[in-house]
């Protein structure tokens, strides 16, 4: 089998087209949404917290946004197009062709991936002219970015094919997604925690990819970008593994 | 070859068996036909084929591959024309054709993609979104979707449900042409008149197991004779004629009116002798001949009282 395969590379594709033609609300929404929370906390905590020495808060806060843009908008590609394909019945076009469930996953996973780092891309653009920012390990940015929106993307096919309806979805999304990326440190360092709830912060996966993403931008972070990266590589390859396992038995899909 | 071989295949929901050991061979070229009530399980059966429901027990293989175990090739094989009329709305029609192509694995497929449009009567719509298409038109498309990839077996679910006579005869036209070129085409419909018209051999359903396998002379052989339906102006139909009558038309509240059945012509010569004896005026006649409505009727009512498989 061949990852780039016609059937893998049209799939990926569609799921490109798709986001594109409502680029609107799917990539400029994000963006303002990103830009009003840093207007809107970066003005008010401006000067009043330093998170890191010598890094004024709005800088702190620019790649925590990002990061936020890109998870949330990897998971939205695929867990929105999986339920609305379910739903208007139209999965059916992706269910009789002879594709495999590697080539379903990866197609959805990588077009989350793009459509996560096109809209992170956007926030880092616009954000970055209201803080100075270094890149002191630019190569942590990327992976953590890539894989994060990875994880993000495997997230939303398990959600896409888990959930029925929309509002089953959008619990998925308000009640765990949500709350794990603000409690993972976009705001804050958990070093500004009390001691429970730094612990309770080191359970939580999203805390890895934010941080290990912070430190390509700035040299440090909570803990080691290495720790962070073993945890976030086995975080992905247990949610590819339950994903692949899904599609495998047609869970949801095949009857 | 065999085209689709469906082994000993079983089915249920719930406690509920949609499918009770459905066994058929389908072979290659042919037009066959899959027939029966709502609820009979002809679109379980036709999932089964394509991949869409896995079976409890039995097997299904398409030119030989198992729908199950060798998927990818067995896919390759098929191309199905699903019952609900689903679309994507992001994509023209165009955009919506050549997506399915490359699914199947196949790029710069736009002769064929092409040819399949003019076919059905789809070229001036190749730019319209999908959103914007009539029923019908959108149910050209998903005819179309099922070609993209020249399947040799081509499955059909009630492929005419609530569209207009002209596209009957377009998709008609253009699945008996692929049938001549050898492709093997299993249809479902409830238009016996089309099954009629198109097959060459059916399988008739109910509750799912099949209660009928033949070709289509031999299903017509097993209705013998005729309809003589008779009008009479004035009297009434002969106590001797009685036996005869398979339908009572003045049930409907259609007058004097009867549906007579007869095994060979030359007993409309008697018939009439006997109503002319009987001082009755026969206003108007007409004699029918029996056709796959009667023997589903027959069947699925010999089904229904339990004489058994045929």
């Amino acid at each position: 089998m061949s990852f780039v395969s016609v059937g893998f590379r049209t799939l990926f594709y569609k799921e490109m087209l798709r986001f594109w033609k409502v680029a609107t609300q799917t990539i400029a929404a994000p963006i303002l949404t990103a830009m009003l929370y840093l207007l809107i906390f970066g003005h008010v905590l401006e000067g009043r917290v330093e998170v890191y020495p010598g890094v004024s808060y709005t800088a702190f806060l620019v790649p925590g946004l990002v990061m936020m843009s890109v998870l949330q908008n990897a998971f939205a590609n695929s867990s929105s197009s999986l339920i609305q394909s379910k739903i208007t019945g139209n999965l059916v076009f992706i269910l009789l062709p002879p594709l495999s469930h590697w080539e379903i996953l990866l197609a959805y996973v990588s077009a989350s991936v793009v459509r996560g780092l096109v809209v992170g891309a956007g926030v880092f653009a616009i954000t970055a002219w209201f803080a100075h920012l270094s890149f002191a390990a630019p190569l942590w940015i990327i992976v953590f970015a890539v894989l994060g929106a990875a994880i993000l993307g495997t997230l939303g096919v398990i959600a896409g094919i888990w959930a029925d309806k929309f509002d089953q979805l959008a619990a998925f999304q308000n009640f765990l997604i949500m709350p794990a990326t603000f409690l993972a440190g976009v705001f804050y360092s958990i070093h500004s925690l009390p001691g429970f709830w730094q612990a309770v912060s080191h359970f939580n996966p999203f805390f890895y990819m934010i941080d290990g993403f912070r430190h390509g931008f700035f040299g440090t972070s909570d803990i080691s970008p290495w720790t962070s990266l073993a945890i976030v590589s086995v975080f992905f390859a247990v949610l590819a593994a339950i994903a692949i396992n899904l599609l495998q038995r047609g869970y949801k899909l095949r009857h | 070859m065999t085209a689709i071989q469906i082994n000993s295949v079983e089915k249920s929901y719930k406690g509920f068996k949609a499918l009770k050991g459905v066994s058929l061979n389908i072979e290659q070229g042919e037009f066959f036909g899959l027939l029966g009530p709502n609820g009979a399980g002809k679109t379980t059966l036709i999932s089964t084929i394509a991949g869409l429901i896995r079976p409890d027990v039995g097997s299904v293989k398409i030119h030989g591959h198992d729908v199950v175990t060798d998927f990818r090739n067995a896919r390759k094989n098929l191309g199905v024309v699903p019952q609900e009329l689903v679309f994507d709305p992001f994509f023209t029609v165009r955009e919506t054709l050549r997506l399915q192509s490359g699914y199947f694995g196949i790029k710069n497929n736009d002769a064929w993609i092409d040819e399949v449009m003019h076919n059905l009567d789809l070229t001036n719509k190749a730019d319209v979104n999908m959103r914007a298409l009539s029923g019908g038109m959108k149910r050209r498309v998903l005819v179309a979707q099922a070609l993209v990839h020249k399947p040799p077996v081509i499955v059909l679910d009630e492929p005419t449900a609530g569209v207009d006579v002209e596209l009957r005869q377009t998709l008609w036209k253009f699945i008996s042409r692929l049938n001549r070129e050898g492709h093997t085409v299993v249809l479902t419909t409830h238009y016996l008149e089309e099954a009629e018209a198109m097959c060459q051999r059916v399988a008739m359903l109910k509750l799912g197991e099949v209660v009928a396998l033949d070709s289509m002379q031999g299903l017509l052989r097993r209705v013998s004779g005729s309809q003589l339906i008779v009008h009479l102006k004035e009297g009434t139909l002969p106590e001797g004629l009685r036996p005869l009558v398979s339908h009572d038309e003045n049930e409907n509240g259609k007058g004097n009116r009867y549906s007579l059945r007869i095994n060979a012509p030359g007993e409309v010569e008697a018939i009439l002798a006997r109503l002319r004896e009987s001082g009755a005026v026969v206003d108007e006649m007409q004699l029918q001949q029996a056709d796959l409505e009667d023997i589903f009727l027959q069947i699925m009512g010999d089904a229904k009282a339990g004489k058994g498989a045929l």
